[in-house]
């Protein structure tokens, strides 16, 4: 019995391996796919079949990066991406205080409403969005979108960081209220500080689901504020679909997340554990 | 941990009452609005009462659609679930492999969704897609925009390789917290790989997998970006989600009172269901507290 447990301990760690291979397979190879043909030609990429690009190009990016209309679209998703975590994290953090602190009246209603929107279909709002952005004067602003996105995000701030604020104990705020600190000064000086990972994880989601989304913001911009997923149906054109600009456009939407993540790497575990996203 | 009891907190909640109140609260009263009035055009609108909701519930569109989006949620929960705490099992402990793993799972997760679907359309194209290319010169008769086997197939597939590793990386931070000293209590018992599955390790990652099924039943419920690239919500119907269909009908058709009328059940399938999903989940919170 012990001889056969060891036995296939010692094949478990080979069979690991072969599972994590198979599936970071199945993960990257579209991908793949997606980067050698943004450094294909579109002549090779429709009349031959090829694993790798043989006619190495970099003119799909050149295209990008020279041609304002393109990157504006990056400059447009990173400034309301920027603007919503802003917003997010300002008002989530006195509430998150306050959930992960006090009882009072309605708060688990409150917080369930909260969450609700979470669950809302940007779809059901895309048409009221539009009206009401547009009947304020803020429609195709950069501010427009982040409000909008602040539908989902703001309650997923609220419970992660309720999360992480629930494991700081009490005492160091009844302790900082003896020593003379006011509430403000106590919770910028001392209380944020201390949940300063748990911001960064709320920032990462907070990135990535504002970052990911399209629907909304296609639907509140149409030139001054466009976001770079929406630039991207530009490729269809009387011609066909350009190929390769369209794979490189892709590719630099990847860039910016592929980024954030090397970055919290150590974090996201610690995030997901907690077990809030 | 004991909470105090304090009224005053509501002034710490304030700002985010105001900021939903303006982005969620407000937009859904105007969905309300609609779903009860009719219109013959320049903003004349009457009452309508209940009739649009009555026109939906005897519309087979709608009807078609929820059994199109049931069918997709549950078959993607049924394939993502089992297989993200199988990838989290076998998701290497700790060192260089552990965050090699986790930046290259977390990958699918970052990227745009329209994006997403764009892969997979260049993916799975017969022409000039591995995947097409190959499936075509095994001579498998693989096309996603005619047939309709092929478009639910590649649907399913890019949602199980978007949204997998959210599934995994949760499964894993729960494996994560579990003690080494049940294993080695397990070792003492000489209980085999199954029993320590089942006694050990399920047990301890229930609770974040109920939040794992949760969002992936929200986000299943509400997709629209990914299959709407890649298949248009074709061939025919096929893949016409409920999203799909209702922007379809308010931003396309512009029928507002159906489209209003639509939404508002839309949303209260979601909260039903997810309600019961958090009921059970914080009942769990609760048992594993004491």
């Amino acid at each position: 019995m012990s001889v056969s447990a060891q036995k296939r301990g010692g094949f478990r760690i080979k069979g690991n391996a072969i599972v994590m291979g198979l599936y970071l397979l199945f993960l990257l190879l579209p991908i793949y796919w997606l980067l050698t043909m943004s450094l294909k030609t579109n002549t090779e990429i429709l009349n031959t079949f090829t694993l790798w690009p043989r006619d190495l190009t970099f003119d799909n990016y050149l295209t990008i990066l020279t041609d304002a209309s393109w990157y504006t679209g990056y400059l447009n998703s990173m400034a309301y991406v920027v603007i919503n975590m802003v917003i997010s994290l300002a008002v989530a953090l006195p509430a998150a205080y306050a959930f992960s602190r006090y009882t009072f009246m309605g708060d688990k209603h409150l917080f369930f409403w909260l969450l609700t929107n979470r669950m809302a279909p940007p779809a059901v709002f895309a048409l009221p969005f539009f009206q009401l952005y547009s009947s304020v004067g803020l429609f195709d602003t950069h501010i427009a979108v982040a409000l909008a996105h602040c539908l989902f995000n703001v309650p997923l701030a609220v419970w992660i960081l309720e999360g992480f604020m629930r494991g700081v104990p009490k005492e160091i705020d009844e302790t900082a209220y003896i020593d003379g600190y006011s509430f403000p000064r106590f919770f910028i000086r001392i209380f944020t500080p201390l949940v300063a990972s748990g911001i960064g994880v709320t920032a990462f989601f907070l990135f990535m689901f504002s970052w990911v989304e399209l629907l909304l913001s296609r639907t509140l911009t149409s030139v001054d504020a466009k976001p770079i997923a929406a630039t991207m149906t530009r490729t269809v054109g009387a011609a066909g679909i350009d190929w390769g600009v369209l794979a490189a456009a892709g590719v630099l939407t990847i860039v910016p997340g592929a980024l954030v993540i090397y970055f919290v790497r150590n974090y996201i575990a610690k995030g997901f554990a907690l077990g809030r996203v | 941990m004991n909470k105090t009891v304090n009224q005053k907190a509501w002034f710490l909640i304030l700002p985010v009452l105001v900021l939903v109140a303006f982005s969620a609260v407000i937009p859904l009263m105007t969905v309300v609005n609609y779903s009860v009035q009719d219109t013959f055009g320049n903003n004349q609108f009457f009452w309508a009462g209940i009739d649009w909701f009555r026109e939906m519930m005897a519309s087979e569109r709608m009807w078609d659609a929820l059994g199109r989006q049931i069918a997709f949620s549950a078959i993607i929960l049924a394939i993502e679930i089992p297989l993200g705490i199988f990838v989290a099992l076998n998701m290497p402990k700790k060192g260089f492999w552990a965050s090699f793993c986790l930046v290259l799972m977390s990958l699918p997760l970052l990227i745009p969704w329209n994006v997403v679907g764009t892969i997979w359309q260049i993916f799975g194209r017969v022409d000039i897609g591995l995947l097409g290319y190959t499936l075509d010169a095994m001579g498998i008769d693989y096309n996603y925009t005619q047939n309709f086997y092929a478009a639910w197939i590649t649907v399913i597939v890019m949602d199980v390789w978007h949204w997998t590793s959210l599934v995994a990386l949760l499964a894993y931070a729960g494996l994560q917290s579990i003690p080494d000293a049940y294993y080695q209590a397990a070792k003492i018992d000489q209980a085999s790989r199954w029993a320590v599955f089942r006694f050990i390790e399920l047990p301890k990652i229930t609770g974040v997998l109920m939040i794992a099924i949760l969002l992936r039943f929200m986000d299943s419920f509400m997709i629209y970006t990914e299959p709407f690239v890649v298949t248009g919500g074709g061939p025919g119907n096929s893949t016409t989600f409920l999203s799909i269909d209702l922007v379809k009908m308010a931003l396309g058709q512009f029928d507002l009172g159906p489209a209003a009328a639509f939404s508002i059940m839309y949303y209260l399938v979601i909260l039903l269901i997810s309600y019961v999903f958090y009921t059970v989940m914080t009942n769990l919170d609760k048992r594993d507290g004491h």
